[in-house]
């Protein structure tokens, strides 16, 4: 789960890490009462997603009146696919230097990573990996200071900037791990005179871990039908095509979508509906499909703990309950194969036993409709 | 031979009077596979079909040699149950669950490194040394022994793949499930060096898809360390940028993990990468000079 930036820095705040002052406005004039206060600002979107800069959604200016027209000018618009609903307005920096700064998970290592560059302010992906700096962490140990000394070290810092900053670090893996975060990062941390303060706050959520963080604001980054079926306990994404598609397991539903891009075809979706769904989760994954109005549905069913004869019979509940206005393709293989191909013939349809032949007709049929 | 799990392997079930558990755990009796001891707190004192229940893994550890160990237990009870099984020094711990949050997947790594434990998952299907012992949830049928090691990091991609090349003639040596997430106690690297060495082993298939880069590291192993030929299928050509394709690994994330890139490496380290699963067993048999 991404936070919205001002959501991150209420974090910052929380674990004693500086940031600007000021605050979010939903309104224009709540804009203008927090530049009154602050004084010189910058006017900030407030979506999920960076470039901001580049597309407009960051305004700088010294009059109030200003940060309200600006304000005004954000709030309710496009930006970047996001609309705005909210905007920050903060205190504008005196930048002397900008530096990058973040906290996050080391794959390949297994192991959190700091990353680290005297180059901020720009997106780290544009900064020649000869000049980030990266330190993996045991977490046996976690962040201990001698990291950040050496970190501080290779940045350059020296005197009490360093000091802010390794502390900074300390503060930002405290908040790593006992906010469950995949991400933590700070671009750029400006140096402003002798003071050290975060600009920006991009901070991921673990979705796996929400369980267990419930403090934390809820942002909800699924489309309407994702949210849904995110409730039904199917792995679901919303996708631009007209093949609806469903399987099960994450990488057969990725293959069948590969297959269909190899026909020449476009999937609506990706839906993974488990391993091992039964006739209510099938029948439901069914249901989510049918609301996208495809051209064509595909089925695509390798049984091992799922069950062709329980995928059948959902199909066939599904076609009993409603009128399937669109072409379905099957494919059917595995545990209780010969009962769900009787099964699915009673219902008029002939079960494919080949994947790539099932998607070729799919496509096929697509584009006929 | 075969790798990580043998014949005589016992093995310990966590979370063995569940649905889900009970079912897979007849499924690998079935199979053939040792399951001497389950565990569930508060169980203690029961059996599955005859196999004790005990209610920690210390007093199932007082009774039985335990070699390897499943978890079918919920994500959020899975590192304490992690935890209990390395610290009873079991060598191989399967993690079944999906939904570990990373850092515990991350704690439990770091642990079973210092005690000697491998890690297979989380989120996998577990592992399969075809005829001898299967640790998992992969259906029975399709694994029968051979001499194609499959390593994959999903479980019914890897499922048709190992269809395919049974259905082919080419049966199995060991099939070992990755697991899903971003964070998993082995990579391709680490089972194509045991593969490398197992004689079992003639030839191997890896399965992987987008997002993170455990192929493109596996690309240079292969480059540097592999005489065994290796035969690659990936997922996820067609997706999205930014978007996670039901494997919590599986997105390619800030220009990372594309498939034109894992692509290019497996390509530069001499592996043939078969463009639809089908093809799989062709390049098998090419690679095998049959």
């Amino acid at each position: 789960m991404k936070l919205f930036e001002y959501m991150g820095k209420e974090l910052f705040v929380n674990y004693g890490i500086p940031v600007p002052a000021g605050g979010v406005a939903a309104t224009p004039e709540e804009a203008v009462a927090l530049a009154n206060e602050v004084g010189s600002v910058v006017v900030k979107s407030q979506i999920l997603s960076g470039k901001r800069g580049k597309s407009g959604g960051i305004g700088f200016t010294d009059s109030p009146a200003e940060a309200g027209a600006l304000a005004a000018r954000m709030l309710g618009s496009e930006l970047n696919g996001f609309i705005v609903e909210k905007v920050l307005v903060e205190k504008k920096l005196q930048i002397d230097r900008e530096l990058y700064l973040a906290l996050t998970i080391d794959g390949a290592a297994r192991k959190p990573v700091v990353l680290a560059s005297a180059q901020g302010g720009m997106d780290i992906e544009e900064v020649p990996e000869e000049h980030i700096i990266k330190k993996t962490l045991d977490v046996t140990i976690g962040l201990q200071p001698f990291v950040t000394r050496e970190v501080t070290r290779r940045l350059g810092l020296s005197g009490a900037v360093a000091k802010q900053v390794a502390d900074i670090m300390l503060k930002m893996y405290r908040m790593f791990v006992e906010r469950d975060a995949e991400l933590v990062e700070i671009n750029p941390l400006v140096l402003s005179g002798e003071q050290v303060i975060a600009a920006d706050a991009k901070v991921t959520i673990d979705d796996d871990a929400l369980f267990r963080q419930r403090g934390l604001p809820v942002v909800e980054e699924r489309t309407a039908a994702e949210k849904k079926a995110h409730d039904l306990g199917l792995s679901y994404v919303e996708l631009d095509g007209d093949i609806a598609v469903m399987a099960n397991g994450a990488g057969v539903t990725m293959a069948t979508l590969d297959l269909i891009e190899y026909y020449g075809g476009q999937a609506a979706n990706f839906l993974d509906a488990g391993g091992g769904a039964g006739v209510e989760q099938t029948a439901k994954a069914l249901e989510l499909l049918l609301a996208k109005k495809p051209k064509a549905i595909l089925i695509n069913i390798f049984g091992g703990i799922t069950r062709c004869d329980d995928v059948a019979n959902a199909f066939a509940y599904v076609k009993q309950s409603k009128v399937i206005p669109v072409p379905v393709v099957i494919r059917l293989v595995g545990t209780n194969e010969e009962k769900g191909r009787a099964i699915l013939r009673e219902n008029g349809i002939e079960a494919y036993q080949l994947m790539h032949e099932a998607a070729a007709k799919a496509v096929e049929i697509a584009r006929e409709n | 031979m075969a790798i990580y799990l043998f014949a005589d392997t016992q093995v310990l079930v966590q979370g063995i009077t569940g649905n889900q558990g009970s079912f897979h755990v007849r499924q690998m009796v079935k199979y053939g596979t040792k399951v001497v001891a389950g565990v569930s707190p508060g169980k203690g004192g029961q059996d599955l079909d005859g196999i004790p229940v005990y209610d920690t893994v210390a007093a199932a550890a007082e009774r039985h040699r335990l070699d390897a160990s499943i978890l079918f237990i919920p994500a959020p009870f899975a590192k304490d149950a992690a935890f209990e099984a390395i610290d009873s020094g079991v060598k191989v711990l399967i993690m079944l669950p999906e939904h570990i949050p990373v850092q515990d997947a991350m704690a439990v790594v770091a642990f079973a490194k210092s005690r000697g434990t491998v890690i297979v998952g989380p989120n996998t299907f577990g592992v399969i040394s075809s005829g001898k012992c299967k640790i998992g949830i992969m259906p029975n049928q399709f694994f029968v022994p051979g001499r194609v090691g499959v390593v994959s990091r999903s479980g019914t991609l890897c499922y048709e793949i190992v269809g395919n090349l049974t259905a082919a003639g080419f049966g199995t040596s060991t099939v070992v499930g990755l697991g899903g997430d971003r964070v998993v106690g082995l990579n391709f690297t680490d089972v194509l060096a045991e593969m490398e060495q197992d004689p079992e082993t003639e030839a191997i298939v890896m399965v992987g898809e987008i997002g993170g880069s455990a192929e493109e590291e596996a690309a240079l192993f292969i480059k540097e360390h592999m005489t065994k030929p290796v035969i690659a299928y990936l997922a996820g050509k067609s997706a999205p940028p930014g978007k996670r394709m039901g494997h919590a690994g599986a997105i390619i994330e800030r220009g990372k993990g594309t498939f034109a890139g894992k692509i290019k490496a497996l390509n530069s380290a001499g592996v043939p990468v078969a463009e639809l699963p089908f093809q799989v067993p062709e390049l098998v048999a090419k690679a095998l000079g049959k």
